[in-house]
């Protein structure tokens, strides 16, 4: 019990999507304009990601991993379809978007007006496919926690852009140099908000 | 008969000479020279940010994804545009996808078989080529309209707009961070004996923003028309 709830926080603040390896930086820059869709969007990727990566989990330990086919028949031990990955994954994450899409356009007609483009774009998040490559690449023992990890790292994701948000619409009412405005400052706060994030990872879980 | 052949060859040439534009006319180099400066995919047009920002610790690792994304760009934009006409309009995103990640599949196991040391240190970034939404942006935005040459050359130099911000970053990381340029020592000894220290802070990811930011500031300072509202 403790190390999954060790995972959910490293993967939160520790391991920070955005803040740590600068996953999904696109959307959170072009939808950070206001709190409102900026939760929106995070809210769609935490459902995507804590979906798209238990999914992705079995298609790779028992379809793409060396020797994963074995549980067919003893012959395929040595094979090895892990370079398909990229592709697989892929394909589970557009379909899961487009489901996605489907229900929010059903269901909250308001949200998919504010979403806009981006929904769709969804898909092509580096956050959601980098959750699966970095599942991948951890070794995860089962699918639990590999749920654990594509939900803490969709919650960090949202806590990012809604701060950005939040910040981006008072710093309107401020007073910046010129060319700095819109995309230079956001840079320069997200860079400061990443050094605030390092401290966390002195933090040994 | 001869006739119809004749025609026959021509519409099936049509991507290559449509027009009796030159290769290299105006416009066309336009399409190249753009996308380094006034609409510069990284610092304008806001695309393709997550690997940029990521992989410029060191000027090696830089190079290498430029010209992976240059030569994923190219040819996806060529694939697309050829078969534009063809995909249907509803499915479209998961076409691109499926051509993209083919090819990233490809440069990937190119790079396992050529660059075993870079391979490592891009780690998940060639993987996350197929998700750069410089890729799909060009995609969606030139070649799903525009013909193969044109795509092409848009494809060919947006990545090099893409790569111009990147080595540019990794200059100065790499430079500040460690004294050195492509893993050569070029801050001399004596430098150090005299009190000069790398700032490690360059090294860590914070600072790649803050560079990106502050580019941006010279690049709008520089050229007015591109400052925003707000």
């Amino acid at each position: 019990m403790e190390n999954y709830v060790n995972l959910f926080v490293k993967s939160i603040f520790i391991e920070n999507m955005v803040f740590a390896y600068f996953l999904g930086m696109c959307s959170y820059l072009a939808v950070s304009k206001a709190v409102k869709t900026a939760i929106g969007l995070g809210g769609a990727v935490i459902f995507v990601l804590s979906i798209t990566v238990p999914i992705n989990f079995l298609l790779d330990s028992y379809l793409l991993k060396p020797g994963a086919l074995s549980w067919l028949s003893p012959d395929y031990e040595n094979l090895d379809l892990s370079f398909l990955s990229f592709i697989m994954f892929i394909a589970v994450i557009a379909s899961m978007v487009q489901l996605v899409e489907m229900i929010v356009e059903k269901f909250s007609p308001e949200l998919y007006g504010a979403l806009g483009i981006f929904l769709p774009l969804i898909a092509v998040n580096c956050a959601i496919l980098g959750g699966s490559l970095f599942m991948q690449q951890k070794d995860f023992s089962g699918i639990l926690e590999s749920s654990i990890y594509g939900l803490g790292s969709g919650v960090g994701f949202f806590l990012a852009i809604v701060a950005i948000a939040a910040i981006r619409e008072k710093i309107a009412y401020s007073n910046i140099p010129a060319p700095l405005r819109g995309l230079g400052i956001t840079f320069i706060i997200t860079g400061l908000m990443a050094i605030g994030f390092m401290s966390f990872m002195g933090i040994k879980l | 008969m001869s006739k119809k052949l004749k025609q026959i060859s021509e519409k099936s040439l049509f991507f290559i000479s449509k027009s009796s534009e030159p290769l290299f006319s105006k416009k066309n180099r336009a399409l190249l020279s753009d996308p380094l400066d006034d609409n510069n995919p990284i610092t304008v047009q806001v695309l393709g940010i997550c690997s940029a920002l990521a992989i410029t610790v060191q000027l090696k690792p830089a190079i290498v994804m430029t010209l992976s994304v240059m030569a994923v760009m190219g040819a996806s934009n060529v694939i697309v545009s050829i078969l534009r006409n063809l995909i249907p309009n509803r499915i479209r995103i998961i076409v691109q996808l499926v051509v993209v990640a083919s090819l990233v599949a490809l440069v990937d196991q190119v790079l396992k078989a050529f660059a075993y040391d870079v391979y490592k240190q891009l780690s998940i970034f060639i993987g996350l080529i197929i998700t750069n939404c410089i890729v799909m942006g060009r995609l969606e935005a030139f070649a799903l309209g525009n013909g193969v040459w044109k795509s092409f050359l848009d494809g060919v130099g947006n990545a090099a707009g893409y790569g111009f911000i990147l080595i540019l970053v990794a200059f100065f990381r790499e430079l500040l961070g460690s004294g050195k340029l492509y893993g050569y020592q070029v801050i001399p000894e004596a430098i150090y004996e005299l009190g000069y220290v790398n700032n490690g802070l360059m090294l860590l990811s914070p600072m790649a923003l803050i560079t990106v930011g502050i580019f941006i500031w010279i690049q709008r300072a520089r050229n007015r028309k591109l400052i925003e509202k707000n």
